[in-house]
């Protein structure tokens, strides 16, 4: 179906749902890159006009991605949950960016959101996002509840949690352990103590999981740990014993994107029940970490829809999160600068592309996280990364991740430091994962009023956290 | 008040010594300490430089002379600024139009391709062929060097077909990281045409000496996989590095520079 939008005089025409989602997203190098971009301001403009016009209705009878030959499709229509969308059914595009601003006002917005989130497709949260400004995804976004839980609770109000990330070139344990007591020492660790792993070798996997788990187990820390390493290498070490708390996986938004990472749905699933059955969380029962990030279907050619036209990375990016919410996880984060500039060109692209990641999570009902990072080739530096992490914290983020000095020295990349959070944590009135900071403050590392307190770790039982690592 | 004490700083340096983390840096309220601060944004400053400015052609041109294998043969890709080169990955693996590579027939062709560190090709790229040639010139007829500008690995797959090379070494400038900026890629493609994927090649990463792996050492890896590559008959997957005698070796990944990939991913 052709859709005609005139702006300013000229006539710009659009041929179907894939080409009027692609254009009317804000620019991005992705998208540039795929050749959908929107050529001109002008265009872009125009398809958002057209795009706020759709009815939501449109996103169940017309295909993105084809339903015969993608199981995500599949996923997204034959779960659809009717009843939650007749709250909205009779909305458009922009209308419903209209209700949900209005719910981000409403004393008990909250409530209906959550009410509202089985009903709603990925395609149409995607849309929505389009069209709405930096504010408005902030706004809405504060205004969602999701909260799990493992052996701390992640998106509590006023909580922001931290991934500490220690990772290693070499995985060797007593400079992942050094990173660990320098994260813990400041506050950090509440959502997960992760590493990535230099090898996807199922021994220096579990030598990794036996390091963590003797650390927490040692210090009394309620926190979970992961390495994430390829679900299948984590499936055989629950095989083999080792002492798994959470099982990782990236994923993606087509089915094509998600085999080139080695998974579909019905190992993932494999994956979350073979973990959930070890018991082993102490508040709940959220299992699963999964990243995402914007061009992971692009960087693998798997990005195409309906009659072969590339579908915009966002629209997609978004589609991943019904593989989320499937499974129940813990956490869910976006890697959302880590991928390059030919996805996320600048500072700019990349916050937007952080606030449309976290807020199409989030109302879908996803506890989703965001690693706030950058690559030395893209045009971005910590000044972008403060603000994104400020903007997100505003947004009620349940968690970021945070590695020593922002400096990831195995991935070769900048992230957060502990001491962003810090002071986001303090500027926002923020505190740690319930549980976490009974324990910072069982420990004397913060007071009663969440103040880091002048604590010596030579003179404490955690001092040898990192020395009595066996090499 | 500041918590990097002088108290405190024997425990971290020790701690130190197992990892480049950016580990025990104190703090002033919540903060990162200025010295802290000044050092990231440095080491960020030269991480960037290294991606844009660009390589001084004329300058390797005159060291590669020297070598002694021929004129250097001077290429670029079709993305025509760092912008685009950064923007379309993909116009960086295309020659621009024009090209002209002389057709060699030889059993080597080597390419020193700026990547995302020209910083890199510049310190350590007329060494390290050097140190390639002399490992490789006694045993095989190797082509003209080309020096490559606005280049991703995948241009040598052009560039190797037209001359008609029959095993490829890409020199490439790899991606700057905040701690090495400088840091050189050997891309190893047997049969080179363009389609080529990362799937077939071979990586010797991490090559600056004196932190990383050393130019003799990176050459001799090098020679190693051309040995296996024409007894194979195709690189990548299928061809290991057995340049290593040691009959238990570190834990895999813990050996730096010789990598099947290219940069650490996430799974």
């Amino acid at each position: 179906m052709i859709h005609r939008q005139q702006v300013s005089g000229v006539t710009y025409a659009f041929d179907g749902l894939v080409e009027v989602m692609a254009k009317a997203t804000p620019l991005r190098s992705g998208d540039q890159l795929a050749g959908c971009a929107a050529e001109s301001d002008g265009e872009r403009a125009a398809a958002g006009w057209v795009l706020a016009d759709l009815p939501l209705e449109v996103f169940l009878n017309e295909e993105i991605v084809p339903y015969d030959t993608d199981e995500v499709t599949r996923l997204i229509i034959d779960g659809h949950d009717r009843s939650a969308f007749s709250a909205i059914s009779h909305l458009t595009v922009g209308g419903l960016r209209d209700w949900l601003m209005e719910m981000a006002a409403h004393d008990h917005g909250a409530e209906h959101l959550a009410a509202v989130a089985p009903g709603l497709t990925p395609e149409m949260v995607a849309a929505v996002s389009k069209i709405m400004r930096n504010q408005d995804l902030i706004a809405v976004s504060a205004a969602v509840q999701v909260t799990t839980a493992f052996r701390t609770t992640i998106g509590t109000h006023g909580t922001l949690a931290t991934r500490l990330q220690p990772n290693h070139p070499t995985d060797d344990p007593r400079g992942i352990a050094a990173a660990v007591l320098d994260g813990l020492l400041l506050g950090c660790g509440d959502a997960v103590i992760g590493i990535n792993p230099a090898t996807d070798s199922p021994q220096a996997t579990a030598d990794l999981l036996h390091l963590l788990d003797a650390i927490r187990t040692r210090y009394d820390i309620p926190a979970q740990s992961c390495v994430l390493s390829h679900i299948t290498t984590t499936l055989g070490l629950v095989e083999a014993g080792a002492p798994v708390d959470l099982v990782f996986q990236s994923i993606a938004g087509t089915e094509g994107a998600n085999a080139a990472f080695g998974v579909n749905l019905q190992l993932l699933r494999e994956g979350n029940e073979a973990v959930r059955s070890l018991g082993r969380g102490t508040v709940g029962d959220n299992v699963m970490y999964l990243e995402t990030g914007q061009g992971s279907a692009l960087s693998s050619g798997t990005h195409l829809g309906v009659g072969g036209a590339p579908v915009d990375q966002q629209t997609l990016e978004t589609r991943a999160y019904a593989v989320a919410r499937d499974l129940r996880p813990l956490l869910v984060n976006t890697v959302v600068g880590f991928i390059g500039p030919e996805y996320l060109y600048d500072g700019k692209q990349i916050i937007r592309a952080g606030l449309e990641d976290h807020f199409c999570g989030k109302l879908l009902g996803l506890p989703m996280g965001v690693d706030v990072c950058y690559t030395n080739h893209a045009e971005a530096d910590q000044n972008d990364m403060d603000s994104l992490l400020t903007l997100l914290a505003a947004a009620r983020v349940p968690f970021v991740i945070a590695v020593p000095g922002a400096d990831d020295v195995m991935l070769g990349y900048q992230s957060l430091s502990f001491h962003d959070v810090l002071t986001t944590r303090r500027t926002l009135g923020l505190r740690p994962a319930p549980e976490f900071d009974a324990w910072l403050r069982r420990v004397g590392i913060v007071d009663d009023a969440g103040r880091l307190t002048p604590f010596d770790p030579t003179t404490s039982p955690l001092r040898s956290l990192a020395s009595a690592v066996a090499p | 008040m500041t918590s990097n004490s002088p108290v405190g700083q024997d425990f971290w340096d020790e701690l130190r010594r197992t990892t480049q983390a950016r580990i025990g840096l104190g703090r002033t309220g919540t903060a990162l300490p200025t010295r802290r601060v000044l050092e990231l944004a440095g080491a960020h400053a030269a991480a960037r430089d290294a991606v844009h400015i660009p390589l001084d052609v004329e300058r390797l041109a005159a060291q590669v002379r020297e070598i002694g294998i021929g004129e250097p043969v001077l290429a670029t890709s079709r993305a025509s600024s760092r912008d685009e080169y950064l923007r379309r990955p993909d116009l960086g693996r295309q020659p621009a139009p024009g090209t002209d590579i002389p057709e060699s027939g030889a059993d080597i062709g080597l390419v020193l391709a700026d990547g995302l560190s020209p910083t890199a090709l510049d310190r350590h790229g007329a060494a390290l062929l050097a140190e390639l040639v002399s490992w490789l010139r006694d045993r095989y007829t190797l082509a003209p060097p080309i020096i490559a500008t606005q280049a991703r690995v995948g241009l040598g797959d052009h560039l190797g077909a037209a001359a008609r090379v029959r095993t490829l070494l890409v020199i490439i400038g790899e991606r700057p990281g905040l701690s090495v900026s400088d840091s050189l890629g050997i891309y190893l493609t047997h049969l080179p045409r363009p389609g080529r994927t990362d799937a077939d090649r071979n990586c010797i990463s991490n090559i600056h000496p004196p932190d990383g792996l050393g130019y003799a050492r990176a050459a001799q890896v090098a020679a190693g996989l051309v040995e296996g590559a024409r007894a194979l008959g195709r690189s990548g997957v299928d061809l290991k590095d057995r340049s290593r005698t040691e009959a238990l070796g570190p834990p895999s990944g813990s050996e730096p520079g010789i990598q099947p990939g290219h940069s650490p991913r996430r799974r």
